[in-house]
């Protein structure tokens, strides 16, 4: 008897289905892309969508990810907007143009510091980019400007003035946007500071781009997933050891832990806006110009995402992390996204 | 080991069971035998202190965030705020800047002004600190012009600091008669001999300071390296206002962030002392005084936030606000109901389950009609129908396989094939229950398999016999016993899709939505993504929050998994 229920029961469901195929136009806008950005996306979404009624439905799935989904196609089906926790890349312009994904509008929406902390129980230190390379990397310059496997056990073994304890660094694993960030903010720029490697990069820029992009593998450096509360959690839980996060998170925490000075620099909101504090990357959302007055609210989705009170020095978006650009630049990106500026193919503005 | 053992060519002799050695064999026997007890006891109390420990951190992190704390405040409602078009319609009358209403009422409660003062009051205000008044006057237009009393809901920070992450406050009475010197801006009191405490605390770790510094210079100093010399130097110069300090008696000693805060609480209003001496404390007014009159020992207090302001998120003016409106009794905590009814939201006071558990059940509703009649039918034509070869062997095989295929794969499959193909939109019910289904399907059709197969076949066959065909003999007298077996795998199949992730991932379910869907075409998420979600915000009130979803989706596991035992034991039969 249980079958007589279950059967048509399961009929519906398929029925469903096909009349799910041709659902009613969209009005609903649909952000996907990186998951830095995703808080910042949704403060605005929500706030956008108090006002007009549709809360725009943002998706986590990390810059990489969101691009691809982003770059399918034009149409209801695919997506409005994407995060970027970095700039869109030549080759996904291509991807997105050989799809009919011609006109796309960039919005820088602030920076975010990626900040070396420890816990408030800890020795305080401070580094330079090369210390920080010497730390981290896999494979080092000695004296004569030899490679070498990284030699360095303790932080005083780079340098006297370092505290005398072990190197544990907790840090984000490959797949994510912020790794990106460690290799090309940190360890670039900490490597090109060494005469031996700067020699390499002019003679052989992929040797030298093997050095930055590889991180110690001796356990030192700790894969401490995604997740940049749970590095947190293990700073409190460990005095010693080194993490490697996002602003917003220091910012939440500075109760427990504190940022490591780069180059001189405490990681701060002024340091980071400034462009003094070295660890800091911009990001940005891109937006299809083709969706604009075929999803409703579109525009003003991203008139609410540039506007001062989002995206100003008082705005909430700062409230929730996100390092205001200058107002110099702020006032350049608003007036472009307003007009809605399309981006050229070789990425000059 | 045995105990009577014949050996090969020795003739059998009965053992004498009471000699030494027998008696040896006997006591390891029952020494072996009490170990193994011991052995499952400690793997018994190893699981439950894991379990308890895990239910415990995540019970006390979350239950918190069941209650919330809220201002009850009497508002003046004006014309111009609440009703910007000044129509009284209602769409005017829902844009109107009613948080604005509640913070100014708060402003003139504590008696404070000025665009800093304003600021830390909207961070201790929850962004929806207006929606109650705001559904009150849309209600009733006429409230415009009155004083209205509502409820303001408190801001995350606000929220966790009354929960106890904040600060200790001690207070202790004023010794002598105290004398400030204005009612706002940079205040000095003036009260002979009432600060003595607080001054030689500060003077001792003043000195503690100072002979630190003059440690670390001599090692400098002391070094043969030029590189470490060098750095004795911007030391030296922390020096002098130290050396002061320990030279005079007098002396103005400087606070800091990094020690407790000391305040003055004088005439209505609060000071933050910023540097103190025996007899004169001088500092910024948080809440300004009524009068700059003398106050008489004991009609005034010496306050110390205990916790540095350095070491938690609400700095001492908030706490001068937060401490005030609760001394004043106008906090209260209530259970957080938002929690229950709302969609997420960024705001953590405001995030809600709501959203999410709606979009598990209209998923699993999905999964449920699907899987449930196909997954049967494939175990009863698999088990008493198909006819035994090689292909029913390989279906079988392939059917235990997918059980064991990594959830992802199955999102991956509903990408390319449900989205791609279908065309079926992103982000909904019908999508994830559909590929959820796919995941649970190879359980129920094994566990359904494993249900028809317990009915003893007297049953069918007796029912053959008396000449019912196959298919009646099946859904007459097997089905119905085997029944509570297969709700018991369906349900088990249902809860371990409950609890996936992975696939929704693929196909746009981890997403932020604020919308509580209405259908199964609706962009919906789920409570394990939910908690995903919120585990990964920087706010601290998340962490809660994301104790408190684990919390409901455990419940939820837990009534479904009691429903699967209740249905056994309710239909079980025995033979």
């Amino acid at each position: 008897m249980k079958i007589r229920i279950a059967l048509p029961a399961s009929i519906a469901a398929v029925s469903m289905l096909a009349f799910a195929g041709n659902a009613v136009a969209r009005d609903q806008i649909r952000v996907v892309g990186s998951s830095t950005v995703y808080p910042f996306t949704t403060a605005v979404a929500e706030a956008f969508g108090k006002a007009s009624g549709k809360t725009p439905v943002v998706e986590s799935t990390g810059t990489g990810g969101g691009m691809k989904i982003f770059c399918e196609g034009v149409g209801e089906a695919t997506a409005d907007v994407t995060n970027a926790s970095r700039r869109i890349k030549k080759s996904e312009i291509e991807l997105c143009a050989k799809n009919g994904v011609t006109e796309i509008v960039e919005i820088t929406v602030g920076y975010d510091g990626l900040t070396l902390a420890h816990s408030k129980a800890g020795t305080p230190f401070k580094l330079t980019l090369a210390q920080a390379f010497l730390a981290l990397a896999e494979k080092v310059p000695d004296k004569d400007g030899n490679l070498v496997a990284n030699p360095y056990k303790t932080w005083s073994d780079i340098d006297a003035s370092l505290p005398a304890v072990k190197i544990e660094v907790l840090g984000p694993p490959p797949t994510s946007g912020t790794r990106d960030s460690l290799h090309e903010l940190f360890l670039e720029k900490g490597a090109e500071t060494f005469p031996a490697l700067k020699t390499l990069k002019e003679k052989d820029a992929k040797a030298f781009e093997a050095v930055w992009k590889s991180i110690r593998k001796d356990g030192a450096y700790v894969e401490a997933g995604e997740n940049d509360n749970v590095i947190v959690q293990k700073l409190e839980g460990n005095k010693d050891a080194v993490g490697v996060f996002g602003y917003s998170f220091l910012e939440e925490n500075t109760a427990k832990i504190t940022g490591i000075a780069i180059e001189g620099v405490e990681p701060s909101y002024e340091a980071i806006s400034g462009g003094k504090y070295k660890g800091a990357r911009k990001l940005y959302v891109y937006v299809k110009k083709q969706h604009v007055g075929v999803i409703p609210g579109l525009d003003k989705f991203v008139a609410e995402y540039v506007s001062e009170k989002a995206n100003g020095e008082e705005g909430y978006l700062s409230q929730k992390g996100l390092v205001a650009l200058p107002k110099e630049e702020a006032e350049k990106v608003r007036k472009a996204a307003i007009a809605l500026d399309v981006l050229k193919p070789d990425l000059t503005n | 080991m045995t105990d009577v053992s014949v050996l090969p060519g020795s003739h059998p002799t009965r053992r004498d069971l009471t000699s030494e050695d027998a008696r040896a064999r006997v006591r390891r026997r029952y020494r072996s035998e009490a170990r193994f007890r011991w052995y499952g006891i400690a793997a018994l109390v190893v699981t439950t202190i894991f379990l308890v420990t895990l239910i415990a951190d995540i019970l006390i992190k979350g239950l918190p965030a069941f209650t919330q704390h809220s201002l009850s405040i009497d508002v003046p409602v004006t014309a111009e705020m609440a009703d910007p078009e000044g129509n009284r319609s209602e769409q005017s009358l829902r844009s109107g800047d009613y948080t604005g209403l509640v913070r100014n009422a708060v402003k003139a409660e504590l008696g404070v002004d000025g665009r800093v003062a304003t600021g830390h009051i909207s961070k201790i205000l929850s962004t929806g600190a207006g929606d109650a008044l705001r559904r009150a006057v849309v209600a009733d237009p006429s409230l415009i012009g009155q004083t209205v009393k509502t409820t303001a809901l408190l801001s995350d920070d606000a929220d966790l600091y009354y929960k106890g992450v904040g600060t200790v406050i001690e207070r202790a009475d004023g010794a002598a008669a105290a004398k400030p010197s204005d009612v706002k801006g940079e205040i000095t009191v003036t009260a002979p001999g009432a600060f003595a405490a607080e001054v030689a605390s500060l003077r001792e770790r003043a000195a503690t300071t100072l002979k630190e510094l003059e440690a670390q210079i001599a090692l400098y100093d002391g070094s043969s390296d030029q590189a470490v010399r060098d750095r004795a130097t911007p030391l030296k110069e922390q020096l002098p206002p130290l050396q002061a300090i320990a030279a005079n008696a007098a002396a103005e000693l400087p606070l800091d962030p990094h020690i407790s805060s000391f305040l003055v609480a004088i005439n209505g209003g609060i000071v933050k002392v910023s540097k103190l001496s025996g007899d004169v404390a001088t500092g910024t007014a948080l809440i300004p005084l009524k009068t700059a009159d003398a106050a008489a020992a004991g009609t005034w207090q010496r306050v110390t936030y205990v916790t540095p302001e350095a070491d938690r998120k609400v700095d001492d003016s908030k706490v001068a606000f937060l401490d005030r409106v609760q001394t004043d009794g106008n906090v209260s905590r209530g259970l957080n109901t938002l929690f229950f009814t709302s969609g997420d939201s960024r705001e953590p006071e405001m995030a809600g389950i709501r959203g999410a558990l709606v979009g598990s059940i209209l998923t699993l509703a999905v999964t449920l009609a699907l899987c449930l009649p196909i997954g049967v039918m494939a175990a009863i034509y698999l088990e008493e129908f198909a006819s035994k070869n090689w292909f029913t062997d390989l279906i079988e095989i392939n059917i235990n396989n997918l059980a064991a295929v990594p959830s992802i794969v199955f999102g991956l499959l509903g990408l390319a094939v449900f989205l791609n193909f279908f065309g079926l939109p992103r982000s909904a019910p019908v999508v994830g229950g559909l590929v959820l289904a796919l995941l649970v399907l190879p359980t129920i059709i094994i566990a359904s398999r494993a249900a028809l197969r317990a009915v003893p076949p007297s049953i069918k066959e007796a029912a053959l016999g008396v000449g019912a065909s196959h298919q009646q003999a099946i859904f007459h007298h097997v089905l119905p016993l085997a029944m509570p077996g297969i709700m018991t795998g369906t349900i088990i199949g249902m809860a371990h899709a409950l609890g996936e992730t992975a696939p929704l991932l693929m196909i746009g379910m981890v997403a932020f939505i604020v919308d509580i869907p209405g259908g199964f075409t609706d962009s919906a998420t789920a409570l394990p993504v939910q908690i995903y979600l919120w585990s990964d915000l920087p706010e601290a009130a998340f962490k809660q929050k994301t104790a408190a979803a684990i919390i409901v989706l455990l419940m939820v596991l837990f009534v479904m998994n009691g429903l699967a035992i209740w249905l056994r034991k309710r239909f079980e039969r025995r033979w």
